[in-house]
């Protein structure tokens, strides 16, 4: 049975990775559908509110996942990297949250779970590869030798910018069916192929995140691994070092934040900045929020090398951005790190956010942002 | 069994002659699992399963203010209803998973009202000294509960000989239907009911009683008594075979508990450095249909607590897989799963190279 070229595909329940299992089955190939176990809800109960909203991994996605494996007749099973979640995912995410960085847990379960450890499990079953209902386009360039990442065809649901950290080797064994389709289309797929979660919501938010309460979760987490809890309370202070009130801790901001200030002032004021050290959260105005150059740190390259010479791309700092047109300058010490620096200064540049370079469709690699000279 | 979801569709408690036919056949079923054990016919008290046998001897027998004893690799039917009580002693295993019936003996208290072992480890194989329990029960004058799930059809299990209080028996470990089981009462044992409500299975388990469930339990006794001695010989060697073949092909492979007595079917073997799961999905998706730990904690995240007992690291035990060999698997089936087993095993070995 394992002659034949089989693919796992990560089932997660909701309709997405469903079409990509019934369209490949369909076309007649060898499909397993995997659901990855990654966190355990009932574990901070108190943040499980009454009409929950993006959480992960419940009994129902399951259930839902089961259910259409079981319509399409392919094998399937439960995989658990709930282990593995917490310490690469969670843990850091609570970690660069107390430290006052903006963290995006999904690139990081994308690098570290399901292009490394679930590609890792679907190859020890027996898959020569795997298949995700990513909206993302992969194919192979046969003029370099390398594989590609573009843009999706819906544009509105690409999600390139949590897919900067994917390898060569990585790419080589992934397929994306859906990155040429709209959205629209894969509905329809979905009422077409019998799929009963066709009309299932999509997931929003963070997944282990409850109605993304951030906050609220670290307090949660911190508390239930009887970390002692660290006074993260200080002052709002201006950009010139003016005393405006007081906060709860660092982690209820985010750079560019205008709400839950609790400052009154007479024009918009926005978080600039947040000083762990000092547990100071800085505001200022708008102008103030604005940067030309960043420091990025960790990249990876996709569609091209490692450049040496200052590359022209247009590079989007956080998912809703529209990438702005910048030129990258190569480090020549350290092939990991690059200077971006902006054709116009962009607002609120926060660190510990993906950056990733595109030239136009294409995704040229990306990596995080580490700092915000002036 | 199909004719009697429609045909004798009669309730065995009524008094029409539909019900009669009903209730012969009940009778009759109580006579053949209690012959296939040597018990009495009205010592078979028929439940759901195995798990609510268990419970109903747990619950039934020790009250608000007893102590039980157990260990700490029975199934969750026993360990996790020992956990709803007040006070318990959970005796530890050796390394191959066998109590010491001395710890036993030194666990009981004037307030021990029951001592729970049971018979075969369902996911080790191997057989628990519970004769010697047994004595040490009557000798004390506290009950004794035997959880037999996994022993009926692969031992020759009698009651006079295994001398236990409360017998646990499960039908589809036998090849019977799954929904049924019995637990075996030895006549004058006190012991309070789980299930409140009509008369049925002499007061001891009210609801009206699962008739297809039990003419199949009686179907599957029958099979045992006849055929299970030859079976058991036939499956020890296929299980030797296989053993050998896997000991002899892949290194680092051990056998948990293989310094006890085992019975003949079940297999638990330990690759050095290879994670269970997708070794098990791997042996699946080519037609063997193996597990690890038991299959009621599949999907969960903990170890099994059995191979956690007999003193594996969590890391060893999510490195076992569990085969148990059946009445239709053959000396070709078994090659060629010995067969598989290298091949996955060298496979995952080379992805993930922590293993030298």
């Amino acid at each position: 049975m394992l002659n034949q070229k089989t693919t796992a595909v990560a089932m997660s329940g909701g309709v997405d990775s469903s079409v990509v299992a019934g369209m490949l089955h369909r076309a007649g190939e060898r499909v397993v559908g995997m659901t990855m176990q990654l966190w355990n809800q009932r574990r901070l109960p108190e943040l499980v509110p009454e009409n929950p909203t993006g959480r992960c991994c419940s009994l129902d996605d399951v259930y839902d996942a089961r259910h259409v494996a079981q319509l399409l007749g392919i094998p399937y099973y439960v995989v658990n990297f709930e282990d593995r979640f917490e310490e690469q995912v969670v843990k850091p995410f609570v970690r660069e949250y107390m430290a006052g960085r903006t963290p995006i847990p999904c690139t990081l379960c994308n690098n570290f779970i399901k292009f490394d450890q679930f590609l890792e499990m679907a190859e020890g079953a027996g898959a020569s590869d795997i298949a995700t209902g990513h909206y993302a386009q992969i194919t192979r360039n046969d003029q370099t030798g390398r594989w590609e990442m573009r843009r999706s065809v819906d544009r509105a649901k690409d999600q390139t910018y949590f897919l900067f950290g994917l390898t060569q080797e990585q790419l080589a064994r992934t397929r994306f069916p859906l990155g040429g389709m709209e959205k629209s289309q894969v509905r329809e797929l979905a009422r077409e192929l019998g799929i009963p979660t066709a009309a299932k919501p999509d997931s929003q938010e963070i997944c282990f995140v409850p109605n993304g309460d951030y906050a609220g979760f670290i307090d949660s987490y911190a508390r239930e691994q009887g970390l002692a809890p660290q006074d993260l309370s200080g002052e709002i202070v201006t950009s010139n070092g003016k005393a405006m009130g007081e906060h709860a801790g660092v982690h209820h901001f985010t750079v560019g934040q205008r709400r839950g200030l609790g400052v009154a002032a007479g024009e918009p004021l926005y978080v600039i900045s947040t000083e762990p050290e000092t547990r100071r959260v800085v505001i200022g105005r708008d102008k103030e929020l604005r940067r030309s150059s960043m420091m990025v740190s960790g990249v990876n390259w996709i569609s091209i090398g490692a450049p040496t010479e200052p590359v022209r791309a247009q590079v989007k700092i956080r998912n809703k951005h529209a990438a702005a047109p910048a030129t990258l300058i190569p480090k020549a010490a350290d092939p990991s790190r690059i200077e971006v620096r902006f054709d116009e200064p962009q607002r609120a540049v926060t660190p510990g956010q993906g950056a990733v370079f595109y030239a136009e469709e294409l995704v040229l690699g990306g990596g995080w942002i580490e700092s915000t000279p002036e | 069994m199909a004719p009697l979801f429609a045909q004798t569709f009669g309730n065995a408690s009524s008094i029409h002659f539909e019900g009669q036919q009903a209730r012969a056949l009940l009778d009759d079923a109580h006579r053949k699992v209690a012959l296939m054990i040597g018990a009495r016919a009205e010592e078979i008290i028929f439940t759901s399963g195995g798990t609510e046998a268990d419970n109903l001897a747990v619950f039934g027998a020790v009250n608000a203010s007893g102590h039980l004893i157990t260990t700490s690799v029975e199934h969750p039917a026993v360990l996790q209803a020992a956990g709803m009580l007040p006070s318990v002693t959970v005796v530890p295993v050796n390394g191959n998973g066998v109590v010491d019936s001395d710890d036993i003996r030194r666990a009981i208290r004037p307030s021990t009202q029951l001592i729970s072992v049971m018979h075969v480890n369902n996911e080790l194989g191997v057989v628990q000294p519970v004769e010697e329990i047994a004595k040490i029960a009557r000798q004390a004058g506290v009950l004794f509960h035997c959880d037999g799930v996994q022993a009926v059809g692969k031992l020759p299990v009698k009651m006079a000989a295994v001398g236990a209080d409360l017998y646990t028996l499960s039908a589809h470990k036998i090849y019977g239907p799954k929904g049924i089981g019995a637990l075996y009462v030895r006549k004058g044992t006190q012991l309070r009911p789980l299930v409140y409500g009509g008369p049925h299975e002499r007061k001891m388990r009210a609801g009206t009683e699962n008739v297809p469930g039990a003419v199949g339990f009686a179907h599957a006794a029958d099979w045992v008594m006849e055929h299970s001695a030859g079976e058991m010989t036939r499956q020890q060697a296929l299980r030797v075979r296989l053993e050998e073949k896997v000991r002899a092909e892949v290194s680092g492979a051990h056998i948990n508990g293989c310094g006890a007595r085992r019975v003949a079917n079940t297999s638990n073997i330990r690759f050095d450095g290879i994670d269970s799961e997708p070794l098990l999905i791997s042996l699946d998706l080519q037609g063997f249909a193996v597990s690890s730990g038991s299959a009621c904690s599949s999907g969960a995240t903990e170890p099994s607590h059995v191979l956690l007992a007999i003193g594996l690291t969590r890391e060893q035990a999510r490195s076992s897989i569990r085969i148990s060999l059946g009445r239709r698997n053959d000396e070709e089936q078994v090659d060629a799963l010995a067969g598989a087993i290298v091949k996955s095993v060298a496979r995952l070995r080379k992805l993930a190279p922590a293993y030298a």
